[in-house]
């Protein structure tokens, strides 16, 4: 199994934080996740593996956090927050108005692989609700119109 | 980038050097950076404790905990090492101030974790940042490679023969692991299921050895401690509450956002002054005002000093700083349920009464508010919530029941006011459509 250089640069660092190889798990879980995709059969075996773990503990460790997948989403995951702040101010008319735009309910993917949609919990952007993450970006005070523009945003990025 | 807010009576220390460019090393110097660890460098560890103590800073995670007395409570000798660990999980709903530390003044959290490791002995620190937040792990990063590239950590710190190692490290979406021992579990690399205390991570923590665990922003304040001297912390605030606050003004406000106050600021004043006021000509309905794990207070119950022990008085928590105001359009019962709904999906499920009694009270409001509810409904609510209170493995599931307490007890009449099918008085188009959620 292949990863990048930066991965490998990254990982070898890592493991030489803690007593344990295995506490570079999540972090080096989460790194994995975003340059394959998805921690798909072959990356849990290669990092269980790597540190000297089960590929069931692994499996055990992704199931717990919410961020870790074992199926792949679309390449701009849309993570709408609808908690307390964002409740009030309008989050979940974001969630449902993505929900429209993107023909895709929680946790689905369009058909072109393009966008998944998430609705999720508090992402510390409260003070600046609604607020949603694409991927790792923050994309704050939000109305229709601005998570529109936003969503036409990616999608030319991904058409060029 | 999250943006920035000022008011008049805001006293700026944590957020001193917000908006100027301190993430940049030698921006920070400028500012009086990394004075506070030579400082402390040249004192007995003992001394730093003190200081700390005197101070009345208290714990800015949640518990608020004197931070000092903590620091006091790790063994002075150790077979095993000793560790810092500065909680960056900041997952509470209503929260979003270390964000803000991490992104505008990271090595401020840096020299923190330093004065806490000479204070106790220590010679790691672990730095936990939220996996959400990648772009602040990216500066965090950064300014412990530079620190390092200084000398500033590592072997033989400023010169003065001691060694210094800190990292930084990501978790990947949880709530629970905010929790301390959960915490601990997460960084070990292992699903955050809680320990049982007694031992305390003081005694008994990372890999066994003792360890300190405080807040971002509980460290931030350190330096701050240490150069300004304690008498000057602790006179900002009321007796036993040291220091300012980063509140973070959320909901229907006008203006919302994070300012640092002074312990004890009126909350009324914070909604109506620092934070604008309630737009649309709407009026207050309530105010959550430490995090979503704080009972809510009513209209009528917001003249109440923001520190610890008032705040407690009142009938609430100061919490983690998340101040969530509700204005008169909102449906509590839909605020009540969406609480429920987050703790049920971050419950880690070890103990019974939190897995199952956050399950029972989501669902229960579901249909409650979509207009199935019954009367007794309301009554077993609350009775449910009670009987979770002090019997769970972890202070989750008193996180979930007491603002859930609260809903009923102060807003019963809207409880009442769902009853029998009618459809919700605050849904503004009709009935609810009640979209499937998917656990997981
Ligand atoms: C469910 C739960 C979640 C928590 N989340 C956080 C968090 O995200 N950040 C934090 O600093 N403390 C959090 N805490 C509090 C920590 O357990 C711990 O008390 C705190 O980090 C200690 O630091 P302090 O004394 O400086 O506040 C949480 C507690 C519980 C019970
Ligand atoms: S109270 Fe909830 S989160 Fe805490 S240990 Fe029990 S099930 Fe887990
Ligand atoms: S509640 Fe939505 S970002 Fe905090």
């Amino acid at each position: 199994m292949k990863f990048s250089d930066t991965f490998e640069v990254r990982f070898a660092e890592m493991v030489t934080h803690y007593p344990t190889k295995r506490s570079a798990l999540v972090p080096t879980l989460l790194y994995a996740q975003d340059e394959v995709g998805c921690l798909s059969d072959e990356v849990i075996a290669e990092l269980a593996q790597r540190l000297e773990l089960t590929e069931l503990e692994v499996r055990n460790v992704i199931s717990y956090y919410s961020m870790l997948t074992t199926k792949p989403r679309g390449k701009y995951n849309v993570q709408v927050c609808t908690n307390i702040s964002c409740l009030v101010r309008g989050g979940e008319e974001i969630l449902h108005h993505c929900q429209k735009k993107l023909g895709i309910g929680h946790k689905g993917t369009t058909p072109d692989g393009i966008f998944s949609l998430e609705e999720v919990e508090c992402i510390g952007g409260c003070s600046w609700a609604p607020a949603a993450q694409v991927n790792y970006d923050y994309h704050e005070n939000l109305t229709a119109e601005k998570m529109d523009k936003v969503l036409e945003e990616y999608r030319r990025k991904e058409m060029q | 980038m999250a943006y920035l807010v000022s008011h008049p009576d805001e006293v700026k220390i944590v957020s001193r050097r917000f908006g100027q460019g301190a993430a940049n090393l030698d921006r920070y110097l400028e500012l009086d950076g990394y004075k506070a660890v030579q400082k402390a460098l040249a004192m007995e560890p003992d001394a730093i404790i003190n200081e700390v103590k005197n101070s009345g800073l208290r714990g800015r995670g949640g518990a608020g905990f004197s931070a000092g007395m903590k620091w006091s409570f790790v063994p002075k000798q150790s077979a095993k090492p000793k560790y810092v660990l500065c909680n960056g999980d900041e997952s509470e709903p209503g929260t979003c101030k270390d964000r803000l530390i991490f992104e505008h003044d990271p090595h401020s959290v840096i020299e923190g974790v330093t004065i806490a490791a000479l204070a106790v002995g220590a010679q790691t620190g672990y730095i936990y940042i939220r996996g959400e937040y990648r772009y602040l792990s990216v500066i965090m990063q950064k300014a412990l490679r530079d620190a390092y590239a200084r000398g500033f950590l590592g072997k033989n710190i400023f010169g003065s023969g001691r060694n210094l190692d800190i990292y930084w490290h990501g978790g990947a979406g949880a709530y629970e692991v905010g929790e301390e021992s959960a915490l601990m579990e997460s960084l070990e690399g292992k699903r955050g299921i809680p320990r049982i205390r007694p031992p305390f991570p003081a005694v008994v923590g990372l890999w066994g050895g003792p360890t300190v665990i405080n807040n971002a922003e509980t460290l931030a304040s350190v330096p701050h401690i240490i150069l300004g001297g304690a008498e000057w912390f602790a006179r900002l605030g009321p007796p036993k509450n040291g220091g300012t606050r980063l509140f973070c003004l959320s909901g229907n406000l006008n203006m919302p956002g994070v300012y640092e106050l002074p312990m004890g600021y009126n909350l009324k004043k914070m909604v109506y002054d620092v934070g604008g006021g309630i737009p649309n000509g709407r009026r207050l309905k309530a105010v959550v005002p430490g995090g979503s794990s704080t009972p809510c207070l009513t209209a009528d119950e917001i003249d109440v000093n923001m520190d610890f022990d008032s705040v407690a008085k009142a009938g609430s928590m100061l919490g983690s700083g998340g101040v969530v105001v509700i204005d008169d359009a909102q449906c509590i019962v839909k605020f009540a349920l969406r609480t429920m709904k987050f703790y049920q999906h971050e419950s880690c499920g070890w103990c019974i009464p939190c897995r199952e009694g956050t399950d029972w009270l989501k669902k229960t409001l579901l249909r409650f508010h979509a207009g199935g509810g019954l009367k007794k409904d309301i009554d077993n609510m609350q009775y449910l919530a009670e009987n979770m209170l002090g019997r769970t493995f972890c202070p989750l599931g008193d996180a979930a029941a007491m603002p859930m307490i609260a809903f009923v007890k102060k807003f019963r009449k809207e409880f009442e006011d769902h009853l029998e099918g009618r459809p919700c008085p605050y849904e503004k188009e009709g009935a609810v459509e009640q979209l499937p959620v998917f656990a997981h």
